[in-house]
């Protein structure tokens, strides 16, 4: 269960030219979206759009093309989607409302939809909930520390950020790259995320990431009904090209190993919190 | 069908804004009034002057001390239900009437209204300023599973509604600020939002990816922290979302 049900899992990239050129790697989610929006799937999508601060991303509702293509690739710091999940029906009026989130948020859409607490005439309109995979997150500062500080490259000057390969890369607008060991980043991480206990977005329609595919390609699990309706349209109307997952490298044991590894990590964080204090523990948020 | 289990609609200081609220369920209401539950009391909606023996009492509204048949209500509510729900929050945390100081033409002095936590035992909380139609259906479909299902409708019935009994013994406060004392001073927010989106009086906005609450507009209800993934999160109910969802969309058809 390492990495949570699907009904079939792929190496995928667009076939869109437009969309690939400023894509994190395959271009899944704006592919996805960009078809979904098109076909009437989803009625917008709440996604991590631009702000006024380099690489800080704010949630916008995108009912276009145009705005996908803005909020194209990975920002690795915190943006709240789920808190323009309701405002999407109510401002925007959105019957079908297209998600993308890290693995938390795909949890948080889903007991959203379970339990409504605050999330009145949410629950049924979540049309298509994309999950990326993700290992961890960065506040804001955080990230501009490892950027400014230790890339020494200043943030606005960035026209992409990735982590591979056990190194946080950033390539500027001039063609200079950075890198430094994922270890140097690890204390910039919000304390958060060290208690989750899913890489793969177990919880989402259809879920993406790099690891596992071929460079500039993106694996991708379709995991539910709603998932599998929107990924095999879009699969018939041309938008992705595919792979059998078993015959590209380095494939699906790398997927699994990682999400191991954050299962293993996490839980240990989990059970030391039991017994923090002296005789008391912190909240463990899964009891 | 086999038979329905008995529900009141207990009415203490509140707006009837939780009532509404369940009648938003639209047709899903008499779905549920048909198959699933008889409504014995409901001073809105049924002709009965006496709190009835009864499975469910749903109560809406915190308790005014100084009222003594709100006092008597309570009382009586807790003796002659099987299960106390409190219905929305100002029975679950006092809500906006945690406020009130008196003083109001005709009755200046009724001036404590407390959440019928701090009267009696209360089984479930539904937090929420209106808690919404569609977690009050889910409850009730849950609860319905509980008391009349097949062995593995009770068990999943039970682990559906645990949490919610677990915010019953948690206590009757809640704010905004519950976010910060539960969730980031323990060191387990991620960020995600879902405490902004779940606030009704928009209290609660994002700040560098983590909740800020504006206290004053705060009307403790809560919505948000109840909402929150990191409050409570069930894994061997959300990892079944899909067909749990199904259930409930069958159910109510």
């Amino acid at each position: 269960m390492v990495l949570g049900n699907y009904k079939s899992v792929v190496a995928a990239r667009s076939t869109d030219n437009e969309i690939l050129k400023g894509a994190q790697d395959g271009g899944i989610v704006t592919q996805l979206f960009a078809y979904a929006l098109e076909e009437g799937i989803i009625d917008g999508a709440i996604v991590a759009g631009p702000s006024d601060e380099p690489w800080k991303p704010e949630p916008v509702i995108a009912t276009s093309k145009a705005e996908l293509l803005a909020a194209r690739g990975t920002r690795y710091t915190l943006s709240p989607n789920i808190s323009l999940l309701k405002e999407a029906t109510r401002s925007y009026g959105l019957d079908r409302i297209g998600i993308v989130g890290t693995p938390c948020q795909m949890q948080a859409v889903r007991k959203a939809q379970l339990y409504p607490i605050g999330m009145r005439d949410v629950p049924d309109k979540i049309a298509l909930a994309v999950g990326i995979f993700c290992m961890e997150n960065f506040p804001y500062q955080g990230l501009e520390a490892m950027v400014e500080d230790h890339c020494n490259v200043k943030l606005e000057s960035v026209k992409k950020l990735d982590i591979g390969k056990g190194k946080f890369w950033a390539y500027t607008e001039r063609g200079a790259v950075a890198q430094i060991p994922l270890k140097v980043t690890h204390k910039y991480e919000q304390p958060g995320c060290h208690v989750c206990l899913d890489y793969v977005s177990n919880l989402a329609d259809v879920s993406t990431g790099s690891v596992g595919a071929p460079d500039g390609w993106s694996t991708v699990f379709v995991r539910t009904k709603n998932g599998e309706n929107a990924w095999s349209k879009a699969i018939g109307a041309g938008c992705f090209e595919t792979k059998p997952i078993e015959e590209v490298k380095p494939g699906l044991d790398l997927v699994k190993k990682l999400a191991t590894d954050k299962i293993t990590k996490n839980q240990k964080t989990l059970d030391e919190r039991a017994t923090f204090g002296v005789g008391k523990g912190l909240r463990n948020p899964y009891l | 069908m086999v038979e329905k289990i008995t529900v009141g609609h207990v009415h203490l200081s509140g707006c009837t804004g939780c009532l509404v609220s369940f009648a938003d369920n639209y047709e899903g209401l008499f779905k549920i009034l048909d198959d699933y539950a008889d409504l014995v009391y409901a001073l809105t909606l049924v002709d009965v002057r006496q709190i009835p023996e009864m499975d469910v009492a749903l109560v809406e509204g915190s308790v005014c001390l100084q009222d003594k048949s709100s006092v008597e209500e309570i009382r009586e509510a807790r003796e002659k239900a099987k299960i106390v729900v409190a219905l929305g929050g100002c029975a679950a945390y006092g809500n906006i009437t945690r406020f009130c100081r008196g003083g109001q033409w005709n009755q200046p002095q009724m001036e404590s209204y407390v959440p019928i936590g701090e009267l009696i035992d209360v089984d479930l909380y539904i937090p929420g300023c209106a808690p919404t139609p569609q977690q009050i259906r889910n409850v009730c479909i849950m609860a319905y599973l509980l008391l009349k299902g097949t062995d593995e409708q009770k068990e999943l019935a039970g682990a559906y509604l645990k949490p919610l009994m677990d915010l019953a013994q948690r206590g009757d406060e809640a704010c905004g600020c519950d976010l910060m004392y539960d969730v980031i001073n323990q060191g387990l927010c991620m960020g995600c939002g879902s405490c902004a989106a779940a606030c009704p009086v928009r209290a609660v906005s994002m700040e560098y990816g983590k909740p800020n609450i504006d206290r004053d507009l705060c009307i403790k209800c809560g919505a948000c922290y109840a909402q929150c993934p990191r409050s409570f999160f069930n894994f061997d109910v959300m990892n079944e979302f899909e067909g749990i969802s199904e259930l409930i969309k069958g159910v109510m058809e």
